[in-house]
Protein backbone atom coordinates (compact mmCIF):
# COMPACT_ATOMS: atom_id res chain seq x y z
CA UNK A 1 0.00 0.00 0.00
CA UNK A 2 1.58 3.57 -1.08
CA UNK A 3 1.59 5.98 2.10
CA UNK A 4 -0.39 8.30 0.44
CA UNK A 5 -3.65 6.07 0.58
CA UNK A 6 -3.55 5.21 4.43
CA UNK A 7 -3.89 6.88 7.48
CA UNK A 8 -6.26 6.27 9.69
CA UNK A 9 -4.38 6.35 13.24
CA UNK A 10 -5.67 4.82 16.31
CA UNK A 11 -3.56 5.86 19.83
CA UNK A 12 -4.00 3.07 22.56
CA UNK A 13 -4.00 4.36 25.98
CA UNK A 14 -0.67 4.37 28.24
CA UNK A 15 -0.18 4.90 31.55
CA UNK A 16 0.48 8.34 33.46
CA UNK A 17 3.66 9.03 35.97
CA UNK A 18 2.20 7.03 38.18
CA UNK A 19 1.66 4.35 36.44
CA UNK A 20 -2.47 4.40 36.06
CA UNK A 21 -4.01 3.87 33.11
CA UNK A 22 -5.11 6.66 30.61
CA UNK A 23 -9.00 7.83 30.85
CA UNK A 24 -9.72 6.78 27.14
CA UNK A 25 -10.54 3.99 25.16
CA UNK A 26 -9.02 4.60 22.08
CA UNK A 27 -8.32 7.72 20.37
CA UNK A 28 -8.88 7.31 16.51
CA UNK A 29 -7.47 10.22 14.11
CA UNK A 30 -9.55 10.23 10.70
CA UNK A 31 -7.78 11.53 7.04
CA UNK A 32 -8.37 15.39 7.50
CA UNK A 33 -8.89 15.67 10.84
CA UNK A 34 -7.11 18.53 12.87
CA UNK A 35 -6.52 18.06 16.59
CA UNK A 36 -4.19 20.40 19.36
CA UNK A 37 -2.91 19.35 22.39
CA UNK A 38 -2.88 21.56 25.34
CA UNK A 39 -1.59 20.99 28.97
CA UNK A 40 1.14 22.09 31.55
CA UNK A 41 4.85 22.13 30.58
CA UNK A 42 6.04 18.89 31.31
CA UNK A 43 2.28 17.32 31.05
CA UNK A 44 3.59 14.87 28.25
CA UNK A 45 2.85 16.63 24.96
CA UNK A 46 5.78 16.15 23.12
CA UNK A 47 5.36 12.89 24.13
CA UNK A 48 2.26 11.70 23.35
CA UNK A 49 2.84 12.81 19.22
CA UNK A 50 6.73 11.36 19.33
CA UNK A 51 4.49 7.93 20.14
CA UNK A 52 2.60 8.42 17.31
CA UNK A 53 5.74 8.96 14.92
CA UNK A 54 7.94 6.40 16.11
CA UNK A 55 4.49 3.97 15.71
CA UNK A 56 4.98 3.00 19.62
CA UNK A 57 4.60 -0.55 20.40
CA UNK A 58 4.34 -0.56 24.10
CA UNK A 59 8.01 0.68 24.16
CA UNK A 60 8.53 4.06 25.20
CA UNK A 61 7.65 5.54 28.83
CA UNK A 62 4.12 6.06 28.22
CA UNK A 63 3.34 2.27 27.42
CA UNK A 64 0.94 3.77 24.08
CA UNK A 65 0.34 1.48 20.90
CA UNK A 66 -0.43 2.89 17.61
CA UNK A 67 -2.43 1.33 15.00
CA UNK A 68 -2.13 2.33 11.63
CA UNK A 69 -5.68 1.90 9.65
CA UNK A 70 -6.72 -0.53 12.57
CA UNK A 71 -3.69 -3.14 12.73
CA UNK A 72 -0.18 -2.43 14.59
CA UNK A 73 1.78 -1.04 11.60
CA UNK A 74 4.46 -3.45 9.63
CA UNK A 75 8.04 -3.26 10.46
CA UNK A 76 8.76 -1.90 6.70
CA UNK A 77 6.25 0.81 7.80
CA UNK A 78 7.70 1.82 10.87
CA UNK A 79 11.65 1.59 9.74
CA UNK A 80 11.45 3.08 6.35
CA UNK A 81 10.82 6.60 5.71
CA UNK A 82 9.92 6.23 2.26
CA UNK A 83 7.19 4.18 3.93
CA UNK A 84 6.11 6.34 6.64
CA UNK A 85 2.91 8.37 6.41
CA UNK A 86 4.22 10.67 9.02
CA UNK A 87 6.46 13.99 9.20
CA UNK A 88 6.99 15.09 12.94
CA UNK A 89 8.44 18.62 13.38
CA UNK A 90 9.96 18.71 16.99
CA UNK A 91 9.89 20.70 19.53
CA UNK A 92 13.83 21.23 19.40
CA UNK A 93 15.37 21.63 15.81
CA UNK A 94 18.58 21.94 16.32
CA UNK A 95 20.23 20.51 13.44
CA UNK A 96 23.74 18.72 13.67
CA UNK A 97 24.65 17.75 10.49
CA UNK A 98 27.54 19.69 9.27
CA UNK A 99 25.92 19.88 5.45
CA UNK A 100 24.95 22.90 3.58
CA UNK A 101 20.86 23.40 3.18
CA UNK A 102 20.63 22.18 -0.56
CA UNK A 103 22.92 18.76 0.56
CA UNK A 104 20.94 18.03 3.33
CA UNK A 105 17.49 18.44 1.49
CA UNK A 106 19.12 16.86 -1.40
CA UNK A 107 19.99 13.53 1.04
CA UNK A 108 16.59 13.49 2.72
CA UNK A 109 14.53 13.49 -0.72
CA UNK A 110 16.78 10.43 -1.01
CA UNK A 111 15.39 8.89 2.36
CA UNK A 112 12.03 9.81 1.34
CA UNK A 113 12.17 8.58 -2.35
CA UNK A 114 10.83 11.68 -3.89
CA UNK A 115 11.87 12.33 -7.57
CA UNK A 116 12.34 15.84 -9.43
CA UNK A 117 15.29 16.71 -6.86
CA UNK A 118 16.32 19.92 -8.11
CA UNK A 119 12.73 21.47 -8.44
CA UNK A 120 11.99 19.80 -4.95
CA UNK A 121 14.85 21.86 -3.91
CA UNK A 122 14.19 25.05 -5.18
CA UNK A 123 10.75 24.78 -4.21
CA UNK A 124 11.38 24.16 -0.37
CA UNK A 125 13.94 26.60 0.10
CA UNK A 126 10.95 29.76 -1.39
CA UNK A 127 8.43 28.03 0.89
CA UNK A 128 10.63 28.16 4.01
CA UNK A 129 10.92 31.39 3.12
CA UNK A 130 7.49 32.14 3.20
CA UNK A 131 7.42 30.96 6.58
CA UNK A 132 10.50 33.29 7.75
CA UNK A 133 11.62 36.91 7.62
CA UNK A 134 15.04 35.76 7.26
CA UNK A 135 15.84 34.41 3.70
CA UNK A 136 17.60 30.97 3.73
CA UNK A 137 19.58 30.18 0.72
CA UNK A 138 21.03 27.29 -0.69
CA UNK A 139 24.59 27.28 0.26
CA UNK A 140 23.87 28.59 3.82
CA UNK A 141 25.10 25.79 6.02
CA UNK A 142 22.01 24.03 8.20
CA UNK A 143 23.98 24.81 11.21
CA UNK A 144 24.42 28.55 10.86
CA UNK A 145 20.49 29.03 10.55
CA UNK A 146 18.97 30.72 13.30
CA UNK A 147 15.94 28.20 15.25
CA UNK A 148 13.20 30.18 13.17
CA UNK A 149 15.23 29.70 9.79
CA UNK A 150 15.65 25.75 10.34
CA UNK A 151 12.06 25.59 12.31
CA UNK A 152 10.95 27.28 8.74
CA UNK A 153 12.96 25.09 6.30
CA UNK A 154 11.70 21.88 8.13
CA UNK A 155 8.18 22.61 8.23
CA UNK A 156 8.82 23.46 4.15
CA UNK A 157 10.43 20.16 4.23
CA UNK A 158 7.84 18.22 5.93
CA UNK A 159 5.27 19.84 3.79
CA UNK A 160 7.41 19.20 -0.25
CA UNK A 161 9.74 16.31 0.84
CA UNK A 162 8.00 14.06 3.54
CA UNK A 163 4.74 14.95 1.47
CA UNK A 164 3.14 12.71 4.36
CA UNK A 165 -1.25 12.79 4.93
CA UNK A 166 -0.19 13.18 8.61
CA UNK A 167 1.63 16.30 10.22
CA UNK A 168 2.62 16.69 13.19
CA UNK A 169 3.85 20.37 14.71
CA UNK A 170 5.31 20.66 18.26
CA UNK A 171 5.01 24.11 19.16
CA UNK A 172 4.99 25.91 15.92
CA UNK A 173 4.31 29.24 17.22
CA UNK A 174 7.46 29.31 19.08
CA UNK A 175 10.18 30.40 16.87
CA UNK A 176 8.91 33.58 15.53
CA UNK A 177 7.47 32.16 11.99
CA UNK A 178 4.85 33.44 10.34
CA UNK A 179 2.36 30.41 11.96
CA UNK A 180 -0.65 32.39 9.74
CA UNK A 181 1.10 31.52 6.25
CA UNK A 182 2.22 27.65 7.87
CA UNK A 183 -1.45 27.15 8.93
CA UNK A 184 -3.14 28.23 5.44
CA UNK A 185 -0.67 26.36 3.56
CA UNK A 186 -1.23 23.04 5.72
CA UNK A 187 -5.06 23.63 5.53
CA UNK A 188 -4.48 24.04 1.10
CA UNK A 189 -3.05 20.68 1.42
CA UNK A 190 -6.00 19.05 3.28
CA UNK A 191 -3.51 17.19 5.64
CA UNK A 192 -4.58 15.64 8.64
CA UNK A 193 -2.88 17.57 11.52
CA UNK A 194 -1.78 17.40 15.46
CA UNK A 195 -0.72 21.19 16.71
CA UNK A 196 0.82 20.64 20.20
CA UNK A 197 0.32 24.24 21.24
CA UNK A 198 -0.01 26.91 24.09
CA UNK A 199 -1.47 29.32 21.27
CA UNK A 200 -4.76 29.79 22.14
CA UNK A 201 -5.76 30.68 19.13
CA UNK A 202 -4.12 27.38 17.44
CA UNK A 203 -5.90 25.38 19.74
CA UNK A 204 -9.09 26.41 19.47
CA UNK A 205 -8.96 26.90 15.68
CA UNK A 206 -8.69 22.44 15.38
CA UNK A 207 -11.46 20.07 15.22
CA UNK A 208 -11.19 18.13 18.80
CA UNK A 209 -8.44 18.92 21.74
CA UNK A 210 -6.53 16.67 23.54
CA UNK A 211 -5.72 17.85 27.23
CA UNK A 212 -3.07 16.32 29.38
CA UNK A 213 -1.44 16.29 32.61
CA UNK A 214 0.87 14.09 34.49
CA UNK A 215 1.97 12.37 31.59
CA UNK A 216 -1.43 11.10 30.51
CA UNK A 217 -4.64 12.14 28.55
CA UNK A 218 -7.37 13.72 30.65
CA UNK A 219 -10.04 15.19 28.14
CA UNK A 220 -10.59 14.92 24.78
CA UNK A 221 -12.91 18.16 23.67
CA UNK A 222 -14.86 18.07 20.26
CA UNK A 223 -16.23 21.69 20.84
CA UNK A 224 -17.99 21.56 17.59
CA UNK A 225 -20.04 24.70 17.72
CA UNK A 226 -19.69 26.27 20.94
CA UNK A 227 -16.84 27.80 20.60
CA UNK A 228 -17.23 29.61 17.19
CA UNK A 229 -17.88 32.96 18.46
CA UNK A 230 -14.54 33.00 21.03
CA UNK A 231 -12.39 32.03 18.22
CA UNK A 232 -13.82 34.94 15.81
CA UNK A 233 -13.01 37.03 18.76
CA UNK A 234 -9.44 35.55 19.57
CA UNK A 235 -8.78 35.64 15.72
CA UNK A 236 -9.14 39.47 16.32
CA UNK A 237 -7.21 40.03 18.95
CA UNK A 238 -4.55 37.56 17.49
CA UNK A 239 -4.28 39.45 14.03
CA UNK A 240 -3.97 42.79 16.52
CA UNK A 241 -1.19 40.85 18.10
CA UNK A 242 0.83 40.06 15.11
CA UNK A 243 0.61 43.41 13.45
CA UNK A 244 1.82 44.86 16.42
CA UNK A 245 4.62 42.42 16.93
CA UNK A 246 5.42 42.80 13.32
CA UNK A 247 5.75 46.93 13.94
CA UNK A 248 7.59 45.77 16.79
CA UNK A 249 9.74 44.19 15.08
CA UNK A 250 10.63 46.33 12.58
CA UNK A 251 11.27 49.19 14.66
CA UNK A 252 8.44 51.02 14.57
CA UNK A 253 7.51 53.55 18.11
CA UNK A 254 3.74 52.49 18.83
CA UNK A 255 2.17 55.86 19.58
CA UNK A 256 -1.48 56.38 21.30
CA UNK A 257 -3.56 55.66 18.39
CA UNK A 258 -2.84 52.17 18.60
CA UNK A 259 -5.03 51.85 21.92
CA UNK A 260 -6.39 47.97 21.52
CA UNK A 261 -9.00 47.86 23.63
CA UNK A 262 -11.09 49.86 22.06
CA UNK A 263 -10.11 49.09 18.63
CA UNK A 264 -11.62 45.60 19.44
CA UNK A 265 -13.85 45.74 22.42
CA UNK A 266 -11.61 43.73 24.79
CA UNK A 267 -13.08 44.43 28.35
CA UNK A 268 -10.93 46.58 29.95
CA UNK B 1 24.26 -20.48 23.68
CA UNK B 2 23.87 -16.76 21.84
CA UNK B 3 26.63 -14.65 21.07
CA UNK B 4 26.46 -11.12 20.89
CA UNK B 5 28.96 -8.57 20.01
CA UNK B 6 29.12 -4.91 20.04
CA UNK B 7 30.93 -2.24 19.10
CA UNK B 8 30.85 1.44 18.50
CA UNK B 9 32.68 4.64 19.01
CA UNK B 10 33.19 5.49 22.85
CA UNK B 11 29.88 7.06 24.76
CA UNK B 12 27.60 6.47 21.76
CA UNK B 13 25.53 4.65 23.73
CA UNK B 14 26.32 0.53 23.83
CA UNK B 15 26.13 0.32 26.96
CA UNK B 16 22.39 1.45 27.20
CA UNK B 17 21.70 -0.76 24.21
CA UNK B 18 23.06 -3.46 25.95
CA UNK B 19 20.85 -2.66 29.07
CA UNK B 20 17.56 -3.57 26.61
CA UNK B 21 18.98 -6.43 25.63
CA UNK B 22 19.56 -7.79 28.87
CA UNK B 23 15.65 -6.45 30.10
CA UNK B 24 14.67 -8.68 27.03
CA UNK B 25 16.58 -12.05 27.29
CA UNK B 26 17.07 -11.73 31.19
CA UNK B 27 14.16 -14.11 31.82
CA UNK B 28 14.88 -16.71 29.12
CA UNK B 29 18.71 -16.54 28.69
CA UNK B 30 20.24 -15.76 31.95
CA UNK B 31 22.67 -13.88 29.97
CA UNK B 32 26.24 -12.97 30.67
CA UNK B 33 28.45 -9.69 30.19
CA UNK B 34 32.13 -9.13 29.19
CA UNK B 35 32.66 -5.65 28.85
CA UNK B 36 36.66 -5.04 27.31
CA UNK B 37 38.21 -1.15 27.93
CA UNK B 38 41.53 0.00 28.46
CA UNK B 39 42.03 1.78 31.12
CA UNK B 40 38.70 1.80 33.40
CA UNK B 41 35.45 0.55 32.96
CA UNK B 42 32.41 0.46 35.26
CA UNK B 43 29.74 -1.35 33.16
CA UNK B 44 30.25 -4.70 34.44
CA UNK B 45 29.81 -3.60 38.17
CA UNK B 46 27.01 -1.35 37.38
CA UNK B 47 25.29 -4.31 35.09
CA UNK B 48 25.56 -6.79 38.07
CA UNK B 49 24.03 -4.78 40.42
CA UNK B 50 21.15 -3.62 38.59
CA UNK B 51 20.34 -7.01 36.38
CA UNK B 52 22.13 -9.72 39.06
CA UNK B 53 24.10 -11.24 36.18
CA UNK B 54 27.39 -12.77 35.56
CA UNK B 55 29.85 -9.83 34.53
CA UNK B 56 33.29 -9.59 33.69
CA UNK B 57 35.93 -7.01 32.40
CA UNK B 58 39.11 -6.94 30.79
CA UNK B 59 41.72 -4.25 30.73
CA UNK B 60 43.55 -4.17 27.65
CA UNK B 61 46.23 -1.97 28.68
CA UNK B 62 49.17 -1.91 25.88
CA UNK B 63 47.27 -3.76 23.22
CA UNK B 64 44.92 -2.71 20.73
CA UNK B 65 41.86 -3.35 22.66
CA UNK B 66 39.98 -4.68 19.73
CA UNK B 67 42.73 -7.10 19.82
CA UNK B 68 42.41 -7.84 23.47
CA UNK B 69 39.24 -8.98 22.70
CA UNK B 70 39.61 -11.33 20.04
CA UNK B 71 42.55 -12.60 22.42
CA UNK B 72 40.05 -13.80 25.11
CA UNK B 73 36.86 -14.19 22.87
CA UNK B 74 37.63 -17.70 23.35
CA UNK B 75 37.95 -18.12 27.53
CA UNK B 76 34.95 -15.81 27.58
CA UNK B 77 32.85 -18.23 25.52
CA UNK B 78 34.18 -21.35 28.24
CA UNK B 79 33.06 -18.86 31.37
CA UNK B 80 29.91 -17.79 30.17
CA UNK B 81 28.94 -21.69 29.15
CA UNK B 82 30.28 -22.44 32.32
CA UNK B 83 27.64 -20.18 34.51
CA UNK B 84 24.84 -21.13 32.40
CA UNK B 85 24.44 -18.32 30.27
CA UNK B 86 22.31 -18.66 27.28
CA UNK B 87 23.38 -15.17 25.71
CA UNK B 88 27.11 -13.83 25.86
CA UNK B 89 27.04 -10.63 25.06
CA UNK B 90 30.49 -8.44 24.66
CA UNK B 91 30.55 -4.98 24.71
CA UNK B 92 33.79 -3.27 22.86
CA UNK B 93 36.41 -0.14 23.86
CA UNK B 94 34.79 1.49 20.64
CA UNK B 95 38.37 2.96 19.84
CA UNK B 96 39.44 1.96 16.87
CA UNK B 97 37.37 2.04 14.30
CA UNK B 98 39.35 -0.07 11.68
CA UNK B 99 39.05 -3.09 13.90
CA UNK B 100 35.69 -4.77 13.37
CA UNK B 101 35.88 -7.17 16.24
CA UNK B 102 33.06 -9.44 14.56
CA UNK B 103 33.07 -13.07 14.10
CA UNK B 104 31.43 -15.55 12.49
CA UNK B 105 28.50 -17.67 14.50
CA UNK B 106 28.03 -13.97 16.54
CA UNK B 107 25.50 -11.39 16.32
CA UNK B 108 27.31 -8.51 15.18
CA UNK B 109 25.66 -5.10 16.12
CA UNK B 110 27.54 -1.80 15.16
CA UNK B 111 26.27 1.54 17.41
CA UNK B 112 26.17 4.79 16.06
CA UNK B 113 24.90 8.46 17.95
CA UNK B 114 22.57 10.29 15.67
CA UNK B 115 24.37 13.13 17.34
CA UNK B 116 28.09 12.73 16.40
CA UNK B 117 27.82 14.21 12.96
CA UNK B 118 27.22 13.17 9.80
CA UNK B 119 30.29 12.03 8.56
CA UNK B 120 30.47 9.58 11.34
CA UNK B 121 29.28 6.51 9.46
CA UNK B 122 31.61 7.26 6.86
CA UNK B 123 34.63 7.76 9.22
CA UNK B 124 33.87 3.81 11.11
CA UNK B 125 32.55 2.27 7.54
CA UNK B 126 34.33 -0.97 8.58
CA UNK B 127 32.85 -1.39 11.92
CA UNK B 128 29.04 -0.54 10.00
CA UNK B 129 29.84 -2.81 6.85
CA UNK B 130 30.67 -6.14 8.56
CA UNK B 131 28.10 -5.61 11.15
CA UNK B 132 24.52 -7.32 11.15
CA UNK B 133 23.07 -4.33 12.41
CA UNK B 134 23.23 -0.69 12.86
CA UNK B 135 21.98 0.60 16.19
CA UNK B 136 21.20 4.67 15.46
CA UNK B 137 21.26 5.81 19.26
CA UNK B 138 20.14 9.62 20.79
CA UNK B 139 17.03 10.17 17.94
CA UNK B 140 15.61 11.51 20.45
CA UNK B 141 17.71 14.32 20.00
CA UNK B 142 17.66 15.38 16.75
CA UNK B 143 14.28 16.25 14.11
CA UNK B 144 12.92 13.62 11.98
CA UNK B 145 14.32 14.78 8.98
CA UNK B 146 17.90 14.90 10.09
CA UNK B 147 17.57 11.19 11.57
CA UNK B 148 16.59 10.44 8.29
CA UNK B 149 19.67 11.86 6.90
CA UNK B 150 21.78 10.45 9.15
CA UNK B 151 20.52 6.96 7.75
CA UNK B 152 21.29 7.62 3.80
CA UNK B 153 25.25 8.38 5.05
CA UNK B 154 24.67 4.48 6.71
CA UNK B 155 23.69 3.43 3.64
CA UNK B 156 26.13 4.93 1.82
CA UNK B 157 28.53 2.64 3.85
CA UNK B 158 26.47 -0.14 4.25
CA UNK B 159 23.55 -0.28 1.42
CA UNK B 160 21.50 -3.37 2.60
CA UNK B 161 22.23 -3.04 6.17
CA UNK B 162 19.41 -3.54 8.87
CA UNK B 163 19.23 -0.01 10.75
CA UNK B 164 17.18 0.26 13.99
CA UNK B 165 16.97 4.13 15.38
CA UNK B 166 15.84 4.23 18.91
CA UNK B 167 16.14 6.02 22.27
CA UNK B 168 18.55 3.72 23.94
CA UNK B 169 17.74 5.18 27.03
CA UNK B 170 13.65 4.55 26.57
CA UNK B 171 14.54 1.09 24.38
CA UNK B 172 11.94 2.65 21.62
CA UNK B 173 11.93 0.86 18.28
CA UNK B 174 14.41 -1.79 19.76
CA UNK B 175 11.98 -4.75 19.10
CA UNK B 176 13.14 -5.49 15.55
CA UNK B 177 16.59 -5.68 17.21
CA UNK B 178 15.44 -8.30 19.89
CA UNK B 179 13.37 -10.10 17.07
CA UNK B 180 16.97 -10.94 14.85
CA UNK B 181 18.67 -11.69 17.85
CA UNK B 182 16.32 -14.25 19.17
CA UNK B 183 16.26 -15.39 15.25
CA UNK B 184 20.01 -15.87 15.23
CA UNK B 185 21.43 -19.04 15.42
CA UNK B 186 23.01 -20.26 18.53
CA UNK B 187 26.48 -20.68 18.04
CA UNK B 188 27.68 -24.53 16.79
CA UNK B 189 31.27 -24.95 17.35
CA UNK B 190 32.87 -22.54 19.25
CA UNK B 191 36.74 -23.91 18.16
CA UNK B 192 35.43 -23.06 14.33
CA UNK B 193 34.85 -18.90 15.47
CA UNK B 194 37.12 -16.59 12.96
CA UNK B 195 37.23 -12.99 12.53
CA UNK B 196 34.83 -11.62 9.52
CA UNK B 197 37.25 -9.30 8.51
CA UNK B 198 40.92 -8.92 8.29
CA UNK B 199 42.00 -6.37 11.11
CA UNK B 200 44.75 -3.43 9.95
CA UNK B 201 48.22 -4.63 9.64
CA UNK B 202 50.19 -3.95 13.39
CA UNK B 203 53.29 -5.29 11.97
CA UNK B 204 55.94 -2.09 12.37
CA UNK B 205 58.79 -1.38 14.94
CA UNK B 206 56.24 1.05 16.43
CA UNK B 207 54.59 -1.74 18.01
CA UNK B 208 57.79 -3.31 19.69
CA UNK B 209 58.38 0.16 21.22
CA UNK B 210 60.55 2.25 18.96
CA UNK B 211 59.82 5.72 19.76
CA UNK B 212 60.95 7.85 16.60
CA UNK B 213 58.56 9.18 14.33
CA UNK B 214 59.13 9.09 11.03
CA UNK B 215 58.75 5.97 8.75
CA UNK B 216 62.36 6.31 7.90
CA UNK B 217 63.69 5.06 11.63
CA UNK B 218 61.07 2.21 10.97
CA UNK B 219 60.57 -1.16 9.07
CA UNK B 220 58.12 -3.18 8.90
CA UNK B 221 54.81 -2.10 7.37
CA UNK B 222 55.72 1.54 6.59
CA UNK B 223 54.13 4.36 5.48
CA UNK B 224 54.54 7.50 3.85
CA UNK B 225 53.08 10.79 3.81
CA UNK B 226 52.69 10.46 -0.09
CA UNK B 227 51.53 7.51 -1.78
CA UNK B 228 49.62 6.62 1.69
CA UNK B 229 46.92 4.67 0.17
CA UNK B 230 48.75 2.14 -1.14
CA UNK B 231 50.20 0.40 1.51
CA UNK B 232 46.48 -0.82 2.70
CA UNK B 233 43.21 -0.41 2.37
CA UNK B 234 40.89 -2.09 5.03
CA UNK B 235 37.67 -3.97 3.50
N1 LIG C 1 19.11 11.08 25.09
C1 LIG C 1 19.72 9.90 24.92
N2 LIG C 1 20.81 9.60 25.64
C2 LIG C 1 21.40 8.41 25.45
C3 LIG C 1 20.94 7.48 24.49
N3 LIG C 1 21.75 6.39 24.51
C4 LIG C 1 22.69 6.63 25.44
N4 LIG C 1 22.49 7.84 26.02
C5 LIG C 1 23.33 8.48 27.04
O1 LIG C 1 24.64 8.63 26.52
C6 LIG C 1 25.63 8.40 27.52
C7 LIG C 1 26.62 7.33 27.10
O2 LIG C 1 25.93 6.10 26.97
P1 LIG C 1 26.63 4.67 27.22
O3 LIG C 1 25.61 3.62 26.97
O4 LIG C 1 27.33 4.65 28.51
O5 LIG C 1 27.70 4.70 26.04
P2 LIG C 1 28.80 3.59 25.69
O6 LIG C 1 28.89 3.52 24.22
O7 LIG C 1 28.52 2.32 26.41
O8 LIG C 1 30.11 4.28 26.27
P3 LIG C 1 31.57 3.61 26.53
O9 LIG C 1 31.35 2.18 26.83
O10 LIG C 1 32.10 4.40 27.68
O11 LIG C 1 32.32 3.86 25.26
C8 LIG C 1 24.84 8.04 28.78
O12 LIG C 1 24.72 9.20 29.56
C9 LIG C 1 23.49 7.58 28.26
O13 LIG C 1 22.46 7.79 29.19
C10 LIG C 1 19.76 7.84 23.73
O14 LIG C 1 19.29 7.10 22.85
N5 LIG C 1 19.21 9.06 23.98
N1 LIG D 1 3.10 8.84 30.52
C1 LIG D 1 4.35 9.14 30.91
N2 LIG D 1 4.99 8.37 31.82
C2 LIG D 1 6.26 8.67 32.21
N3 LIG D 1 6.96 9.73 31.75
C3 LIG D 1 6.38 10.54 30.86
C4 LIG D 1 5.04 10.30 30.40
N4 LIG D 1 4.71 11.26 29.50
C5 LIG D 1 5.79 12.07 29.42
N5 LIG D 1 6.78 11.64 30.23
C6 LIG D 1 8.11 12.26 30.39
O1 LIG D 1 7.93 13.54 30.96
C7 LIG D 1 8.83 14.49 30.44
C8 LIG D 1 8.10 15.73 29.92
O2 LIG D 1 7.22 15.34 28.86
P1 LIG D 1 7.08 16.17 27.52
O3 LIG D 1 8.40 16.63 27.03
O4 LIG D 1 6.25 15.37 26.59
O5 LIG D 1 6.26 17.43 28.05
P2 LIG D 1 5.56 18.62 27.23
O6 LIG D 1 4.14 18.62 27.62
O7 LIG D 1 5.88 18.50 25.79
O8 LIG D 1 6.28 19.90 27.87
P3 LIG D 1 6.64 21.34 27.18
O9 LIG D 1 5.36 22.11 27.10
O10 LIG D 1 7.60 21.91 28.17
O11 LIG D 1 7.26 21.04 25.86
C9 LIG D 1 9.62 13.76 29.37
O12 LIG D 1 10.87 13.37 29.88
C10 LIG D 1 8.77 12.55 29.04
O13 LIG D 1 9.56 11.45 28.59
MG1 LIG E 1 7.09 19.58 24.53
MG1 LIG F 1 29.72 1.27 27.75
ZN1 LIG G 1 42.81 -1.50 16.14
Amino acid sequence: MHRDQMSEITVLPGTNRNGKREGFDQIIIRPGDTLSIVGPTGSGKSAFINDIEVLAQADTVTGRRILVNGVPPSDEMARDPSKKPIALITQSTRVIADLDVSRFLELHIEARKQTHIKDLIENTIALANEFTGEQITRAMSMTALSGGQTRALLIADAILIGRTPILLLDEVENAGIFKERVISCIKECRKTVIFVTHDPYLALSTDRRIVMSNGAVVKVLEPRERERATIARVSEIDDLLWDLRERIRSGDLIGEEDAIDEEIGVPA
Amino acid sequence: MKLAIIAGPASVGKTAVVRQIIREFRESSNPAYVKIDVVRAFEDEELREEFGIPTRKVYSGDLCPDHAGIMVLQDAISWAQNVGSGLLIIESAGLCLRCTPYTTQSFGIAVLSAVSGSNSPLKMAPMIAQADMAVVTKTDLVSQAEKEVFREYIKEVAPSIDIIETNATQGTGMRYLMKALAAYPDLSDAAQIVLRGSPPLGVCTICVGKKEIGWQHHFGVIRPLEEADNIYRGD
